[in-house]
């Protein structure tokens, strides 16, 4: 496998983003803030195109939300005038928030999806300048009876299958749901996710669904980790069962997934819905590499009392071998891994609370490693 | 012809190519709607910063028309007549 000239760490926060560059993923440079005073709740960093592509999705408390793209690693940031997500006339809806910028696979370069606040997905052609709204998502019957989490009604997770034509999507309080046919029709797929805190604990729709990501090389098998409980599927979300047995909580926010084993994810578990923090104040990632039938919890490098939790895309791994795992605290630290969470260093520390991070290997000119094996499986953060 | 004025914050004036105040041209009172499209036409990134896609004006956007602050009056469809101005201040709000 070729060696990556270096490697980008994109950090969002409340109050801006950072940007952090290695040789080698132990020593760290931090540059920022770029769009200081504006929240960045997504990030992508897209190299299927000969170059690198950051996209961030920014949010002004006074000016609202927008996407900019930058092509040189920060240096330089465009914004397309229309504005890249704009909810079509009629909807009678605005664009609150951008949650998720997802690169398609590496065989579909150009096409980019986002997932928003009002519920909504949206896909690009062009490499994330101009998005369309998804229809068949926005005109579902079952819309008006989805909720909003506490930090917003929103799609947060979208996991494309290779084909294009299986697309899966989370969002809080919606759940999961399920196209078989790229996107143009919609169905709920929940069953076995429990949402407690409704009337009926096993609706087909309405569950508090954190985060899903899939598998690696295991067709149709799926990771959720929801408002309590960490749910596993192999049959493309017909069924979900629990594989939360030996995690110290079944709930967090984090579910991420290895860019290439089948069975590796990690999670990182907050005690309950009622102390949003590391139970007993003890940061801890756990991965399982038997597709949750056990957990190791690795916290070697993480501080010995932390009272601050992760959010949903405040997590990742990169494409590396061994893949690096990277998190950042609503208290402004960021850790990353080298050796797929073994070891941790504190890369940052005393930003403002961070909401997403996104990691990659690129070139010193900003161009994509030519490695078939690196980029072979994109990130599901 | 007459125009109205509408005085631009520090932090938007990158965004109507560096200018401080942009000028619509008016020989009869017009709304502030009206107002914001004609100076904001050209400037469509501009635009969405004070307005969404449904043309509401954004939450911690503030239009004043001789010192009164739209929403205490009509609105967008607040009248504002020649050789007046347009003040757009944002809020003092968030941590």
């Amino acid at each position: 496998m070729a060696t990556a000239d270096s490697y980008v760490l994109a950090i969002g926060t409340k109050k801006g983003l950072w940007l952090a560059s290695s040789p080698d993923r132990t020593a760290w440079s931090l540059s920022g803030p770029h769009f200081l005073m504006s929240e960045v709740p997504s990030i992508a960093i897209d190299t299927r195109q000969g170059g690198t592509r950051v996209l961030a999705g920014v949010r002004s408390e006074h000016w609202g939300p927008t996407v900019f793209h930058s092509d040189d690693l920060g240096a330089s940031w465009n914004e397309p005038e229309q504005g890249a997500i704009r909810f079509p006339e009629g909807t009678e809806a605005a664009l609150e928030r951008v949650w998720q910028i997802h690169p398609d696979a590496e065989s579909r370069p150009g096409v980019v999806w986002a997932g928003c606040e009002p519920i909504s997905v949206w896909k690009s052609t062009d490499g994330g300048e101009h998005f369309e709204l998804n229809r068949g998502l926005w005109d579902h019957p079952h819309r008006s009876q989805w909720g909003a989490g506490y930090g917003g009604a929103a799609a947060h997770s979208i996991v494309v299958d290779p084909t294009g034509e299986k697309v899966h999507i989370a969002m809080s309080t919606g759940g999961v749901y399920r196209s078989l046919d790229g996107g143009t029709s919609w169905e709920p797929r929940n069953k076995g996710i429990s949402a407690y805190f409704m009337p009926d604990p096993n609706p087909e729709f309405g569950q508090c669904v954190h985060k899903i990501a899939a598998d690696a090389s295991v067709e149709g098998r799926l990771y959720a980790q929801n408002h309590h409980g960490v749910y596993r599927t192999d049959d493309d979300a017909e069924h979900w069962e629990s594989i939360a047995e030996g995690l110290p909580a079944d709930f967090g926010f984090v579910m991420l997934t290895h860019p290439r084993r089948a069975g590796t994810a990690w999670v990182i578990p907050l005690k309950a819905d009622g102390e949003r923090i590391p139970p007993e104040g003890r940061l801890a990632v756990h991965r399982t590499s038997d597709a949750g039938a056990s957990w190791t919890r690795l916290e070697a490098g993480l501080p010995q009392a932390e009272f601050n939790s992760v959010l949903r895309d405040a997590a990742c791994v990169d494409a590396a071998e061994p893949a690096g795992v990277y998190f950042g605290t609503r208290g402004g630290s960021v850790y990353a891994s080298a050796d797929e969470g073994e070891t941790f260093a504190e890369v940052a520390s005393h930003l403002p609370d961070v909401l997403c991070v996104r990691a990659a290997a690129v070139s010193p000119a900003g161009a994509a490693v030519p490695d078939v094996a690196l980029t072979a499986q994109v990130p599901h953060g | 012809m007459d125009e109205i004025s509408v005085l631009l914050p520090s932090v938007l004036q990158p965004l109507a190519g560096g200018q401080s105040v942009l000028t619509a041209p008016a020989d009869a009172a017009v709304t502030v709607a009206g107002v914001l499209d004609t100076v904001t036409g050209g400037y469509p990134a501009l635009s969405r910063r004070l307005r969404d896609e449904t043309g509401k004006v954004r939450r911690y956007v503030n239009i004043y028309v001789n010192g009164n602050e739209i929403r205490r009056l009509q609105g967008l469809a607040t009248e504002v007549s020649p050789g007046q101005e347009l003040l757009i201040m944002q809020s003092v709000a968030g941590g």
